[in-house]
C-alpha cells in the first residue's frame, strides 16, 4: 500500500491564498473580489501587494457576483471569495443568469464549507453547495483536498475558460499531497491501489479514506482510494476502470448525500456498469456547533464510518 | 468581446427585449429581418436578451431583475484597470428598484466612486400588478439616489429633445467621483391612446387590429414593419 506521510497541518483555505497570491504575480489579469472575509479566506497576501486588483465590496454578495461578471466583460478573470452558504445558495440566481447562462469566467472561491466550520453552526455549513453548482449548465466544480491541492487548483482554473466553483474549508487538515504531485481538472487521482473495493472521495474525506484503507488493510481488504477532485466533469473512466476492477464502491465527501460526489457517481453506475454503492455523507439533515471532529463523527463521515461502508459494500457484491 | 475602447450598455430590465433588439438591429449589430423570429425556436432573439446563442451587441443575459447595474460597475472598474475612458450605460424599470441587489450596487458605485457610470431609470410608475405606487411604492426616488451619493438629473424620457440633451449633461459630468443617475419620467405606451395611463399593456402583444391603430397613431413608425 502506498504510504502519504502527514507533511504538515494547514488549512485548505491558507492554500488558496498562496494560490491567488501566486497567481497575481503572474497574471495581470487575474483581480480578487471579497464580502468582507478577507483575513478568513486568507486573500490579505494579495490584496496587500495588488490594492488595484483587488475589489472590496462589502457585505453585499449579490452584488459581489455581478461585478464580477462584469470584470470578466474588460478581460479580467475575477476571483470571488466568501464563505460557501454565501458563494452559493444565497447567490444562486446571481450565479445562473449572470455567470452561468452568460457564459462569464469568474472563479467563484469558497471556504468554509461543510461540517469542518463547526461552531458556527448550522447557517453558515453548507451542505448543498456541490449539488447546486453541479446543476448548472457550463459549471466546473472543484473540490481539492488538503493545502497543497487548493494551491494547485487556484492556479489552474485560471487557464480554464468559463465559470468555476472552487470548494475549500477552515480547519487545519492533514497536508499529504506532494507539492509537486500533477494536478489536472477533471483528471482523478487514484491515491492507493486495491482489489476490494473502490473508494471514491473529495475534499476532507480524502484524508479519511487513506486513513480507512489503512485500517481496512489490517483486516485484509484492499481499498482503492481514488481522490475525486473534481466532481464536474467527472472522471468517468477512472470510476469505471476502478469498480472494474473491485466490483463495489464507496462513495464520501462532506455534503448532503444528495447531489454532491455519491449521486454523480451513482449516475456512472446507472447508465455504464450497475455497481453496489455505500454513501458516506450527511444522511438529509443540516449540521449544528461542534468542534469538526465531533460534529464528523456525530454525522457519519469518520475513519470508522468508511471502513463500515466499505465492508458493507463488499458484501453486497 | 471584451469592450475595451467602446463605451458599453447594459439592459437590466431585459423585458423590454423588443426594443433593444429593434435598437440593435437597426444600429446595424444584426439584420432587420432577423426580427421575425423574436421568441421563435432556434433563434438569437430570446424572449429575454441572453449572450448565449452569441447574438451580436448583447454583453450580459438580463430578464431576473435587479442585477444589471451590478454587472455594469464591473464592467466599468475593468475600464478603469485598463485605462479605458470610454463609458458605460445601463437601463433599468422603476419597479425593478424593489429588487434588493440595486441598492448594494447603488452604495457599491458610489462609495468605490464608480464615476466612469452612466445609469437610466425608466420611470413610469407601472409595473406587472399595478402602479407602483400601489404594488410597492418607491417613495422619494430621486432622494434616495442623492442620498446614496449619486449625481441625479431628471428629464421627460418621453422628450427625444430633452433626453439627448440630459444625456449629454449627463456625460459632462462623469468622471468627477459620482456615479450619475437619470430618471426619466415616461408614460407607458406613449402616443398611443388606448395603452396609456394602465399598466395593462406591461406584458401582452396587440392583436393585428390593435398593431394598425396604433402605429396610425404614431406617424414616425409607419412603414418601418
Amino acid at each position: 500500500m502506498s504510504n502519504y506521510p502527514v507533511l504538515d497541518q494547514k488549512d485548505t483555505r491558507s492554500g488558496f491564498g498562496a494560490g491567488l497570491h501566486e497567481l497575481g504575480k503572474k497574471d495581470p489579469n487575474v483581480v480578487a473580489l471579497c464580502a468582507d472575509l478577507t483575513g478568513s479566506l486568507k486573500m490579505d497576501a494579495f490584496k496587500k501587494e495588488f490594492p488595484d486588483r483587488f475589489v472590496q465590496v462589502g457585505i453585499a454578495e449579490a452584488n459581489m457576483m455581478g461585478i464580477a461578471a462584469g470584470l470578466t466583460i474588460g478581460g479580467k478573470v475575477p476571483y470571488t471569495g466568501t464563505f460557501a452558504n454565501f458563494s452559493t445558495g444565497r447567490v444562486y440566481d446571481q450565479i445562473r443568469q449572470s455567470i452561468a447562462y452568460a457564459d462569464k469566467n469568474v472563479k467563484i472561491c469558497a471556504s468554509h464549507a461543510g461540517l469542518t466550520l463547526g461552531e458556527d453552526g448550522a447557517t453558515h455549513q453548507i451542505l448543498e453547495d456541490i449539488g447546486l453548482m453541479r446543476m448548472l449548465p457550463g459549471m466546473t466544480v472543484v473540490v481539492p483536498c488538503d493545502y497543497n491541492q487548493t494551491r494547485q487548483a487556484t492556479i489552474a482554473i485560471a487557464d480554464l475558460h468559463g465559470p468555476v466553483y472552487l470548494r475549500f474549508g477552515r480547519p487545519k487538515w492533514p497536508v499529504f499531497i506532494p507539492a509537486d504531485m500533477p494536478f489536472e481538472i477533471g483528471k482523478a487521482q487514484r491515491l492507493i491501489e486495491g482489489t476490494d473495493v473502490s473508494i471514491f472521495a473529495c475534499g476532507h474525506l480524502v484524508w479519511r479514506a487513506l486513513q480507512a484503507a489503512q485500517e481496512l488493510s489490517k483486516q485484509g481488504v484492499k481499498a482503492e482510494v481514488i481522490n475525486m477532485h473534481t466532481i464536474k466533469p467527472l472522471d468517468v473512466e477512472a470510476v469505471i476502470k476502478s469498480v472494474a476492477k473491485t466490483k463495489c464502491a464507496v462513495t464520501c465527501e462532506e455534503h448532503n448525500r444528495y447531489g454532491g460526489l455519491g449521486d454523480a457517481i451513482s449516475q456512472v453506475f446507472t447508465t455504464h456498469t450497475p455497481t453496489p454503492q455505500e454513501f458516506v455523507a450527511v444522511n438529509d439533515s443540516f449540521g449544528e456547533s461542534g468542534t469538526p471532529d465531533q460534529l464528523m463523527t456525530k454525522y457519519g463521515l469518520d475513519t470508522p464510518h468508511i471502513v463500515a461502508a466499505a465492508l458493507r459494500a463488499i458484501e453486497r457484491k | 468581446m471584451d469592450g475595451r475602447g467602446q463605451d458599453l450598455f447594459f439592459l437590466s430590465n431585459g423585458h423590454i427585449s423588443p426594443v433593444f433588439y429593434s435598437v440593435l438591429a437597426r444600429s446595424g449589430y444584426f439584420p432587420v429581418s432577423e426580427l421575425a423570429t423574436f421568441r421563435k425556436i432556434n433563434g438569437r432573439l430570446q424572449g429575454h436578451p441572453t449572450t448565449h446563442e452569441g447574438l451580436p451587441g448583447v454583453r450580459m443575459a438580463s430578464g431576473s431583475l435587479g442585477q444589471g447595474l451590478s454587472v455594469a460597475i464591473g464592467a466599468a472598474l475593468a475600464k478603469k484597470m485598463n485605462g479605458d475612458d470610454r463609458l458605460v450605460y445601463t437601463l433599468h424599470g422603476d419597479g425593478e428598484l424593489q429588487e434588493g441587489q440595486i441598492w448594494e450596487a447603488a452604495m457599491f458605485a458610489a462609495g468605490k466612486k464608480v464615476d466612469n457610470l452612466i445609469s437610466t431609470i425608466d420611470y413610469n410608475g407601472r409595473q406587472i400588478d399595478g402602479d407602483v405606487d400601489d404594488v410597492l411604492p418607491l417613495g422619494d426616488l430621486k432622494g434616495k439616489w442623492i442620498a446614496f451619493g449619486w449625481d441625479v438629473l431628471e428629464t421627460n424620457g418621453n422628450d427625444m429633445a430633452a433626453l439627448l440633451k440630459t444625456m449629454a449633461d449627463a456625460k459632462s459630468r462623469t468622471g468627477k467621483g459620482r456615479p450619475v443617475m437619470v430618471l426619466m419620467r415616461t408614460e407607458m405606451g406613449q402616443g398611443v391612446d388606448f395603452m396609456m395611463h394602465s399598466h395593462e399593456w406591461h406584458g401582452i402583444s396587440p392583436n393585428d387590429q390593435q398593431l394598425k391603430d396604433a402605429l396610425a397613431q404614431l406617424p414616425e413608425t409607419l412603414g418601418d414593419y
